[in-house]
């Protein structure tokens, strides 16, 4: 049994071949807990998430979501069990509308599953379920517009919009601002921050800004471990972190504040 | 039509039931329309194309699943019916003749949930080669196994069995084309149907993005089985279709060559709307039944047009059917009509001479016994005169050129009119 956490990690390991990406991580998120994960690069953070996600398996250790345990399950039975996850490039349908989209990411948690007898124009709860959620990213005035016709910022809201439309209790955000300005940046935090409300959120992150500004706490990973996860002041504090990772980008970040 | 633009809320409107109605019209009036014979068998095999062309794209165009053994199923089904057809006659089979098609749909969803198994296990390369290694198989069973296939003669059925209901027979060939047509029209109306329902949408989007699809529940292996399964029903039906048609199943139609032709027609027609294979189907129809008439070098003159779709209009005819209504409805068409009888005259010319060209090579490789000369379009040409040789290359040249030059002048005025209406799009978003 993990003890009522949304998402827990037990000695988690992941090899590409000869290279382990993942050792030995632990990690333990409450649910309604917002966390960023932060870390250099290569350190293995996209990789957590694929694990978690289920788009890889891992080599050794266990994955719990909500007491359940899914390591070596596939990615839509995950998906199934309240899990969903966003991509750091851009991943959506194409060729669909932007309500297609949003619709097609609700279907199967109102029970639609494969189902060819029904119309989609009479599926009251779906059609209104994609609306809702098309107002809430802001994208209603695209209602119509094919999703590889958007910008590339209504894509990545769009990409959001998808990832939350099964109403999945878990959320993991593969860094859900990647390529975007700094004023589309606060805007789309302030989004993530709305549409996320309630939920279990997981974001890999790296700007410092959003971290600070979205987490309630803070998972360090160096070299596939997690080797610190708490509060933002408690991380910001902690010597290994500092020594490891963080030390030197708040040590520019500080220098850029006192140059100000 | 659209398979992939969303209506409001996508019900059937007053407009669709329009279009549905004319269907049907056209389908009643046309055989008294069109009454010879030839008309009214060609109007038959239209309607049996159109069925299996609309079932390919379900796996071609919602799919994005490049299939070179739709015929199996298709195939399959006129097999099976052409036994159904036979055990009816023989008093063992106690369903109307009428039915027959429902029995080829099937068989052809039947060897669907078989073959379709390890078929739509994988996506992309790995399907297509899937398909085209059962097509190969099929085709190679229908020769092993004569006692079902019936060898190179294959098996031939009679469809006039039993009392006629309601003084139907099924003995002249206008009953069979109504029978065909009512098929046609509600195979349409359901593979219609299909688009607009979850898993039709899901389908489309294991198209755009199968990975996707996995992380918001969907297992994309089912999405694509069960829609394999679906196509291949209506497959078997136009293959019931054709077993009532003519009476008899060779190996042919089980051949990786049908197959090409689905592919081939369809993508002519246009994939990516859902009225283009039904375009692609009635030209399968006329080029099989006119143009072999007209010419031997019928399958060089389609393979050029295919090279030439492909390269400049890889959405088919529907394609350019639906781009020119757009430049209609934003009023920019009238400016392009100058433009297109330029490109048609100028076609013309190259097509002429290219086409002389083609017809003197095929006369001195087939016709060469029947003397040196020919005729063409009502011209006489002579394969030993260097006259008709070096006119026909110039004429093939020159317009070549001319083509040319008005197809550029053409793109650019093309897109100068494509940018202004989506400026003006993009104007009106802003406001």
């Amino acid at each position: 049994m993990s003890a009522g956490y949304a998402v827990q990690l037990k000695g988690l390991r992941k090899s590409f071949g000869k290279t382990e990406i993942i050792r030995g991580a632990d990690l333990a998120v409450a649910p309604g807990e917002r966390v960023a994960i932060i870390g250099p690069n290569g350190a293995g953070k996209s990789t957590l998430f694929n694990l978690i996600s289920g788009r890889f398996g891992p080599t050794s250790g266990e994955i719990w979501l909500n007491d359940q345990r899914i390591d070596g399950l596939r990615p839509f039975e995950i998906a199934r069990l309240g899990l969903a996850r966003s991509f750091q490039i851009t991943n959506i349908f194409g060729r669909l509308s932007v309500f297609e989209n949003l619709r097609c990411g609700v279907l199967w948690s109102l029970g639609y599953k494969y189902s060819f007898w029904k119309f989609l124009a009479g599926l009251t709860d779906a059609n209104e379920r994609a609306e809702a959620l098309m107002h809430r990213i802001k994208l209603d005035r695209k209602r119509d517009t094919l999703a590889m016709n958007l910008t590339y910022a209504e894509q990545r809201a769009l990409e959001i919009g998808i990832t939350i439309a099964g109403g999945a209790s878990v959320v993991l955000l593969d860094e859900p601002t990647a390529g975007m300005s700094k004023s589309e940046t606060s805007r789309f935090i302030e989004l993530i921050r709305e549409v996320t409300v309630g939920k279990t959120l997981l974001t890999v992150e790296h700007d410092m800004g959003v971290v600070f500004g979205l987490a309630d706490k803070i998972a360090v990973l160096v070299y596939g471990e997690v080797i610190a996860f708490d509060t933002p002041p408690a991380v910001r504090a902690d010597a290994r972190v500092q020594e490891a990772y963080l030390g030197s980008v708040l040590a520019d970040q500080q220098a850029a504040q006192a140059g100000h | 039509m659209a398979s992939t633009t969303a209506s409001r809320f996508g019900a059937l409107g007053p407009k669709d039931l329009v279009v549905w109605f004319a269907a049907a019209a056209v389908m009643v009036v046309a055989p008294l329309v069109f009454h010879s014979g030839l008309a009214v068998t060609m109007l038959s095999q239209i309607g049996i194309a159109i069925v299996a062309c609309l079932s390919y794209n379900m796996l071609l165009g919602q799919g994005g699943m490049l299939s070179f053994g739709h015929a199996v199923y298709s195939g399959l089904g006129s097999y099976i019916s052409i036994h159904a057809l036979k055990a009816i006659g023989g008093g063992t089979l106690p369903i109307p003749v009428s039915l027959v098609p429902v029995v080829g749909g099937l068989a052809g969803m039947g060897f669907a949930v078989l073959l379709g198994f390890v078929t739509t296990k994988k996506s992309g390369t790995t399907f297509a080669m899937i398909t085209l290694g059962i097509s190969e198989l099929v085709g190679a069973m229908a020769f092993m196994v004569p006692e079902f296939f019936g060898g190179e003669a294959g098996i031939a059925a009679n469809r006039v069995v039993g009392k006629p209901v309601l003084g139907i027979s099924f003995g002249p060939q206008i009953q069979v084309y109504y029978l065909i047509a009512v098929y046609t029209l509600l195979c349409t109306a359901g593979m219609y149907a299909f688009t607009r329902t979850p898993l039709g949408r899901m389908l489309n989007a294991v198209r755009d993005n199968p990975e996707r699809v996995e992380f918001i529940g969907y297992n994309t292996q089912r999405v694509r089985y069960f829609s394999f399964i679906i196509a291949g029903f209506f497959a078997g039906v136009s293959g019931g279709m054709y077993a009532l048609n003519f009476e008899i199943a060779t190996g042919e139609v089980v051949g990786a060559f049908r197959s090409g032709l689905y592919l081939f027609f369809t993508f002519l027609g246009g994939a990516t709307f859902f009225f283009g294979p039904i375009i692609g189907a009635i030209l399968m129809v006329v080029a099989f039944v006119l143009m072999s008439e007209m010419t031997k070098a019928w399958l060089l003159y389609l393979g050029l047009v295919f090279l030439l779709m492909v390269i400049y209009a890889p959405g088919g005819i529907a394609s350019l059917i639906m781009m020119n209504l757009r430049m209609a409805k934003h009023g920019r068409l009238g400016g392009l009509l100058v433009w297109y009888v330029a490109l048609a005259l100028t076609g013309v010319v190259m097509f002429f001479g290219a086409a002389a060209l083609i017809e003197m090579i095929y006369h001195l490789q087939f016709d060469a016994g029947l003397g040196p000369t020919l005729n063409f379009l009502g011209l006489t040409l002579d394969v030993q005169s260097v006259a008709s040789w070096l006119g026909a290359a110039v004429v093939a040249a020159v317009g070549a050129v001319l083509f040319e030059l008005v197809r550029r002048r053409f793109a650019a005025r093309w897109g100068d009119a494509q940018g202004d209406i989506e400026a003006a799009a993009r104007a009106r978003e802003m406001a």
